[in-house]
C-alpha cells in the first residue's frame, strides 16, 4: 500500500471525488492556479480547469455563501478557508444558513457542502494562523465537524464528507500536512462520519483525543508500554456530533480517562466528552477525568518560548498519562 | 386616454390584468394578516404593502418555469407570481403543519418552496445574496438557462454579503439580478442615514455591472428593467442591479409603531402613490379595466383569501415531537 502524506490524502480524496461526480467543485482563495497556499488542491486546476477549481475574490462570507447557494441547487461544493482563523467572516453563512437550511425548510431544501480549513499550531503561525476553531461550531445541530488524524482517515472521511447530504466542516491539522505520513489505499473507500476509532488497544488508562494530539498520545503510549503501562487511545475523528457510544465504551474499559485537545481548555470539545463520561460512567471510573489542553489565553503567541508553552506536545502528554496511571 | 405603455413592452391586456390581480392578492393577504394579528390569532406579520408593484412587476419579467427567486421577507408578490398560493401563505401565517415554507418552523415572511424554485431564507438580512450567486454559478456550470433573482432592502445594501456577492457575480459574469426594494426605511432609520451615495444603484459600478433606479410604484417600469436584466443575464453578459423606489406603507412589522419616527402626514402623502390605486387607475385610463371588472377581481381575490384563512385557521399544527425531525438527512 502506498505511503503518502496527510496533505496528499486531501488532494487524492478531492481528485477522486471530482473524477467520480461532475457536480463536485472547489472554490476558495488561491485554490486554482497556485493549488492552494499549502498545495492541498495542487494539480486540480490543470486537470479539471478553472470552472471547477475556482479562484474566488478574497471574501470568506461569499466563499461560504456562494457554496451554500450552489449546494442548495444540487451541486457538491468544496469551499476552502485558507486558514481556520479566517473562517470568522463566514460564520453567519455557516451557522445561520448552511446548518439550518434543511431544518428550516422542513426537509424541502438541503445543503450538501464541505468547508475545509487548515487549523492548529506549532508552525510559528502566531495568533491568527494557529487557532483551533471547532468549539465555535460544536453546538450547532445541522453541522458535522470532522478532524482526522491520519492520511488513511483523511481520504476516507473527506470522501464521505463530499458525499454527505449535509454540511460538513473538515478541519485539517496544518502541522500534520507534511509531518504525518501513512498507508493509504489507491482505491475508493469511505469511512463513516460520526464514528470514533480505537487507534491503540490498552487496559490501564484511556486517552481520548483527535487531530495531531492522537499522534502525541500514540508516541507516549509506546514509551509507557515499556514501563508496563497499557494505554487505550480513542481518536474521535468526528468532534460533532460526538460518538457517545465509543466514548462511553473507551472510558469504561479502563476507568481512567485523559482527554486531550490542542484548543484552549474552557468550553472546548473535551468538556462535552467529559460530560458524556460523567453522565454515563460514574461507577466505572477509578480516577477523576483528567484534561490536557491549551491555556485559556486568546490564541497562540508567536515567540517560540510562548508557542511551545501553549502547544500540547508528546512530553506533556506522556507526563499526564503517567500521572493518571499512577492515580 | 393615457398612453398605453404595456403594449410597447409586449404585455397583453390579459397579462396586465394578471399583474394587477396578483398585486391585489398580495395586498389583501397582507391586510388579512394584520387583522388576524390584531385580533390575537397570529403572533406576527411583516408587510409587502407599498411594494407590490415592484415585486409583481419584477417577477412577471422572469420565467417562473426555470428561474430561481431568493426573496426577502416582504416579497409576497414575488412568491405569488412563482406559484405560492394564498392558502400556502395563510398556513405560514398560522404556523400550521401544511405550510410548504417550513411547516410552521419559521415566522411568516421566511419563504421557501423547492418545487417552485423559491429558495429558503432566514432572518439575518442579506445572506440570500451570495446564495443567488451560487445558484447562478451552478446553473452556468451545468449549462442551464436560468437567472437567479434576489431581493433585499436598501438597509441590506450595506451588508457585506451584498458587496461580496455582487462582486463575485460581477467577476464571474453570472446571470444574477440584484433587486433592491428601496422603501426608504430600515425599520426606523431613514435612507439618508443608510447611504452615503444618492442611489443604491450607484453601487453597481464598483462591481462592473449596470445599475438602474426605477419607480417602484410602477409595475411596468420595474417589469421593463428586470426584463432587460434577465435578457442580459441569459445572453451571458452578467449581473444587473435594479433599485425600485417605493414606500413602506405599514410599520416595519406588527411589533413596530412607526409614529415614533415618521410623521403621519408623510405616510398619508405616500398613500396617494399607492401602486394598487395608481396601477388600477392606469388600467382604467387605458380602457383595460372598468368598474365592473375591478369589482369582479376584488371579489375573486377576497373569496380566495377568505377560503385560505378559514382553511389555515382550522388546519392542524405539526406534532410537538416533529421538532426533532430533519436536523440531518434521514435515510
Amino acid at each position: 500500500m502506498p505511503v503518502i502524506s496527510y496533505i496528499d490524502a486531501v488532494t487524492m480524496a478531492i481528485r477522486e471525488e471530482m473524477e467520480r461526480d461532475s457536480q463536485v467543485f472547489v472554490l476558495g482563495e488561491d485554490v486554482g492556479k497556485k493549488g492552494g497556499v499549502f498545495k492541498a488542491t495542487h494539480g486540480l486546476y490543470d486537470q479539471f480547469g478553472e470552472h471547477r477549481v475556482i479562484d474566488t475574490p478574497l471574501a470568506e462570507s461569499a466563499i461560504a455563501g456562494v457554496g451554500v447557494g450552489a449546494a442548495m441547487y444540487g451541486m457538491r461544493p468544496i469551499a476552502e478557508m485558507q486558514f481556520a482563523d479566517f473562517i470568522m467572516p463566514a460564520i453567519n453563512q455557516i451557522i445561520s444558513e448552511a446548518a439550518k437550511v434543511r431544518y428550516r425548510s422542513n426537509n424541502d431544501w438541503s445543503c450538501p457542502m464541505v468547508i475545509r480549513a487548515p487549523y492548529g499550531g506549532g508552525v510559528h503561525g502566531a495568533l491568527y494562523h494557529s487557532q483551533s476553531v471547532e468549539a465555535i461550531f460544536a453546538n450547532q445541530p445541522g453541522l458535522k465537524i470532522v478532524m482526522p488524524s491520519t492520511p488513511y482517515d483523511v481520504k476516507g472521511l473527506l470522501k464521505a464528507a463530499i458525499r454527505d447530504d449535509d454540511p460538513v466542516l473538515f478541519f485539517e491539522h496544518k502541522r500534520a500536512y507534511r509531518l504525518i505520513k501513512g498507508e493509504v489505499p489507491a482505491d475508493d473507500y469511505v469511512l463513516p462520519i460520526g464514528k470514533a476509532d480505537v487507534k491503540r488497544q490498552g487496559e490501564d488508562i484511556t486517552v481520548i483525543t483527535y487531530g495531531l494530539c492522537v499522534h502525541f498520545a500514540l508516541q507516549a503510549a509506546e514509551k509507557l508500554a515499556s514501563d508496563g503501562i497499557s494505554a487505550h487511545v480513542l481518536d474521535l475523528r468526528t468532534v460533532y456530533p460526538l460518538d457517545k457510544e465509543a466514548i462511553v465504551e473507551a472510558a469504561s474499559k479502563t476507568g481512567k480517562v485523559l482527554l486531550i485537545t490542542e484548543d484552549t481548555k474552557e468550553g472546548s470539545i473535551i468538556g462535552e466528552v467529559a460530560a458524556i463520561i460523567a453522565e454515563n460512567c460514574l461507577f466505572d471510573l477509578d480516577a477523576p477525568i483528567m484534561r490536557l489542553a491549551g491555556p485559556d489565553i486568546p490564541a497562540m503567541p508567536y515567540a517560540p518560548t510562548m508557542e511551545k508553552y501553549f502547544m500540547v506536545n508528546p512530553d506533556k502528554v506522556e507526563k499526564a498519562m503517567r500521572e493518571l496511571a499512577e492515580y | 386616454m393615457v398612453k398605453n405603455r404595456h403594449e410597447d413592452l409586449g404585455l397583453s391586456n390579459e397579462k396586465v390584468i394578471e399583474i394587477y390581480k396578483t398585486m391585489l392578492m398580495a395586498r389583501r393577504i397582507d391586510e388579512r394578516m394584520w387583522l388576524l394579528n390584531r385580533s390575537g390569532k397570529i403572533p406576527f406579520v411583516i408587510s409587502c404593502q407599498g411594494q407590490e408593484a415592484a415585486q409583481v412587476g419584477a417577477a412577471f419579467a422572469l420565467d417562473n418555469t426555470k428561474d430561481y427567486v431568493l426573496p426577502y421577507y416582504r416579497d409576497v408578490g414575488v412568491v405569488l407570481t412563482f406559484g405560492m398560493t394564498a392558502k400556502d401563505l395563510m398556513l405560514s401565517g398560522f404556523a400550521k403543519a401544511e405550510d410548504p415554507n417550513s411547516a410552521g418552523r419559521q415566522m411568516p415572511g421566511h419563504f421557501g418552496q423547492r418545487s417552485n424554485r423559491i429558495v429558503t431564507g432566514s432572518s439575518p438580512v442579506t445572506t440570500q445574496v451570495p446564495h443567488a450567486v451560487g445558484i447562478a454559478l451552478a446553473g452556468k456550470m451545468n449549462q442551464e438557462d436560468l437567472v437567479a433573482f434576489v431581493t433585499f432592502g436598501e438597509g441590506s445594501s450595506n451588508q457585506g454579503d451584498f458587496h461580496e456577492g455582487a462582486n463575485f457575480a460581477g467577476v464571474h459574469k453570472l446571470p444574477v439580478i440584484f433587486m433592491c426594494e428601496n422603501n426608504k426605511y430600515a425599520i426606523s432609520v431613514p435612507i439618508e442615514k443608510q447611504l452615503a451615495c444618492e442611489n443604491v444603484s450607484d453601487r453597481a459600478i464598483g462591481y462592473g455591472m449596470p445599475g438602474v433606479t426605477v419607480d417602484g410604484n410602477d409595475p411596468l417600469a420595474v417589469y421593463q428593467a428586470v426584463k432587460e436584466a434577465a435578457d442580459r443575464g441569459r445572453r451571458g453578459e452578467g449581473p444587473t442591479l435594479v433599485e425600485t423606489i417605493s414606500y413602506r406603507l405599514t410599520p416595519h412589522s406588527s411589533d413596530d409603531d412607526d409614529r415614533s419616527y415618521r410623521a403621519p402626514s408623510e405616510v398619508a402623502e405616500a398613500k396617494t402613490q399607492d401602486p394598487i390605486i395608481t396601477f388600477g387607475a392606469y388600467l382604467k385610463e387605458t380602457g383595460v379595466m372598468d368598474d365592473a371588472l375591478e369589482k369582479e377581481l376584488n371579489d375573486q381575490v377576497m373569496a380566495i383569501v377568505n377560503e385560505a384563512t378559514d382553511y389555515a385557521e382550522s388546519a392542524p399544527y405539526a406534532d410537538a415531537e416533529s421538532a426533532l425531525q430533519y436536523v440531518y438527512a434521514e435515510k
